[in-house]
């Protein structure tokens, strides 16, 4: 197990982005974003309100366009590849405020996240997704819109596993949830970075982001500031005095 | 009394089936691209003169028919890719206009490559009307009627039922996220344009037998057809259905009962008050939840 991770954390990083830019016309809001991901690791950026993390997630899932920088995954050049394409070589991001299908039934909206997969796939994923979160088995038929805020919070993390993600991109989980949901949800990532899933999450809430991360980095207007292993960022005195109120 | 009623109904009927067809074309588009297309009259205008050239050519009626839909579902799929696709990062209005743009450029060309003269087709099932309470009812309406319906059924299975028409859906639903989980959106795009054209040329094929066909014939019936969709709910398949009948039945009564030289008028009048009074049309846009 140790001499895995050695070979792996040495090896090509899964993603690598270098000096990344992206802009919204006029306002640069990447401005020099460094991030490395290794396999395996599960990796937390966080940054304030209106820092860029979104602007990042979508750059790195393509549907965000770059003025400059890379972006590599298993170090090969994917800045010009389109989103549909990327998901299909397995990045795949659960979206900011989780953008479940609303008007689809919870299992039209699980089955649409293995577009990119074979029909047995599909079958394959919705059996896991189900085992994972039986919740969303006895809602199947329902609209994905009539689902409580937890509860669309595991759709969209199931939508995202149908896909078979070899990274997986979280944008801002927390978001919008209870302190209880929001435990609840953090379980979910540790036990799916547990079981060898590479995870790159980004998130307001430093501290619950942190805690569990083995690596994060902080983003600040638009450029990565600071990163090192999460338990040294929380000790970190301009982390702390910034993000967590201390 | 009863009978001159159901005439005009029957042809209200007829026409207003007509307008639902391509009415659910604009609404097949717009769901994919939020992009109201007004080249959508000229596949009606496609379907129509192509079956026409081609028959005079030789070619049967039934061939004639498919080649012309398939021609025209080719040029919806040539607007797509690159009327639309490579004016990305346009304004949706931006789009609209190369829309405007591709219907003025099909007409000259439908002038140049076939004619200016009127045509007709013949009925696919001859003209012996049915009687029916004193009224006639041409067997081409009923033609019309139940190509409305299997239409109807056929897209429905296509969107319940089948992978790409579920990415349809998502798409119309919530572009971003259809992205994110691997949906090849502008591909989405595409077959929406092909499906339209393919919708409005059949429209146009099937109205040819009764209003005869012409390189401009697009410009009015693209128009009921917009209405059509208008008081449908924009992007409102069903209700672009029932939209077109409605506008149907209105202008054959406006005609038969008071005159036929304000019929053209009923359409526009029907798009102003829905428009000012209920913007999202009688039935509303298609319910999404957003979250
Ligand atoms: N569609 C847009 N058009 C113009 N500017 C935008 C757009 N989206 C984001 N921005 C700007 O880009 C910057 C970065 O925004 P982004 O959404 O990436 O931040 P964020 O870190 O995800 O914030 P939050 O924590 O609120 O989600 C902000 O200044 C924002 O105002
Ligand atoms: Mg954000």
């Amino acid at each position: 197990m140790k001499d895995r991770q050695r070979t792996e954390t040495s090896a090509v990083p899964m993603l690598e982005v270098r000096e990344l830019q992206s802009r919204y016309g006029r306002i640069r809001a990447l401005k020099k974003v460094s991030v490395t991901v290794h396999g395996g690791e599960l990796v937390a950026l966080v940054g304030a309100n209106g820092a860029g993390k979104t602007t990042l997630m979508r750059a790195i899932s393509g549907v965000q366009p770059i003025t400059g920088g890379r972006i590599l995954f298993e170090g090969k050049d994917i800045s010009r590849m389109n989103a549909a394409a990327r998901v299909r070589l397995g990045i795949v991001q659960v979206p900011e405020g989780r953008r479940v299908f609303g008007a689809m039934t919870v299992e039209d909206n699980l089955r649409l996240g293995a577009i990119s997969r074979s029909k047995n796939e599909e079958e394959e994923g919705l059996e896991r997704a189900y085992d994972l979160f039986p919740r969303l088995k006895d809602r199947r038929r329902q609209l994905a819109g009539t689902l409580s805020g937890g509860e669309q919070q595991m759709l969209a993390i199931g939508r995202a596993l149908m896909a078979k993600p070899r990274l997986l991109l979280m944008d801002e989980p927390s978001m919008g949830l209870s302190p209880l949901l929001v435990d609840q949800t953090f379980e979910i990532i540790q036990k799916l970075a547990a079981e060898g899933m590479t995870i790159f999450l980004v998130e307001q809430n430093a501290y619950v982001a942190l805690s569990i991360a083995t690596r994060g980095y902080v983003l600040e207007g638009g450029v990565t500031t600071l990163d090192g292993s999460g338990e040294a960022l929380l000790h970190d005195p301009r982390v702390k005095e910034a993000y967590l109120g201390v | 009394m009863l009978a001159e009623f159901l005439q005009f109904l029957f042809s209200g009927l007829t026409v207003g089936a007509i307008y639902g067809l391509i009415g659910l074309g604009f609404a097949v588009i717009y769901n994919a691209s939020h992009v109201i297309n007004f080249a959508q009259g000229e596949f009606v205008m496609i379907g129509g003169m192509a079956t026409v050239f081609l028959m005079k050519a030789g070619v049967p009626m039934p061939l004639a028919i498919l080649i012309a839909i398939a021609g025209a579902a080719a040029v919806g799929w040539v607007l797509a890719r690159f009327g639309i696709e490579t004016a990305r990062g346009s304004t949706v209005v931006g789009l609209i206009i190369i829309t405007i743009g591709a219907s003025i450029l099909l007409r000259g060309l439908a002038q140049v490559i076939w004619d200016r003269n009127f045509h007709a087709l013949p009925a696919f099932a001859g003209d012996t009307p049915i009687q029916i309470l004193g009224a006639a009812l041409l067997p081409q309406s009923l033609i019309i009627g139940t190509a409305l319906v299997l239409t109807m059924l056929g897209l429905r299975l296509f969107f319940e039922h089948t992978r790409i028409g579920k990415a349809m859906q998502a798409t119309a639903i919530d572009p971003l996220a259809a992205q994110l989980v691997g949906i090849d959106t502008r591909r989405i795009v595409r077959l929406s344009f092909v499906l339209s054209a393919a919708l409005g040329a059949m429209a146009g094929v099937l109205v040819a037998p009764i209003t005869m066909t012409y390189a401009n014939v697009g410009v009015m019936l693209g128009l009921k057809g917009f209405a059509a969709t208008i008081v449908g709910g924009l992007g409102n398949p069903l209700g672009a259905i029932a939209g077109g009948l409605i506008v149907g039945i209105a202008e054959a009564m406006t005609a038969g009962y008071l005159t036929s030289a304000y019929k053209d008028a009923v359409a526009f009048i029907i798009i102003l008050f829905v428009l000012l009074f209920m913007p999202n049309g009688l039935f509303g846009r298609a319910e999404v939840t957003k979250v």
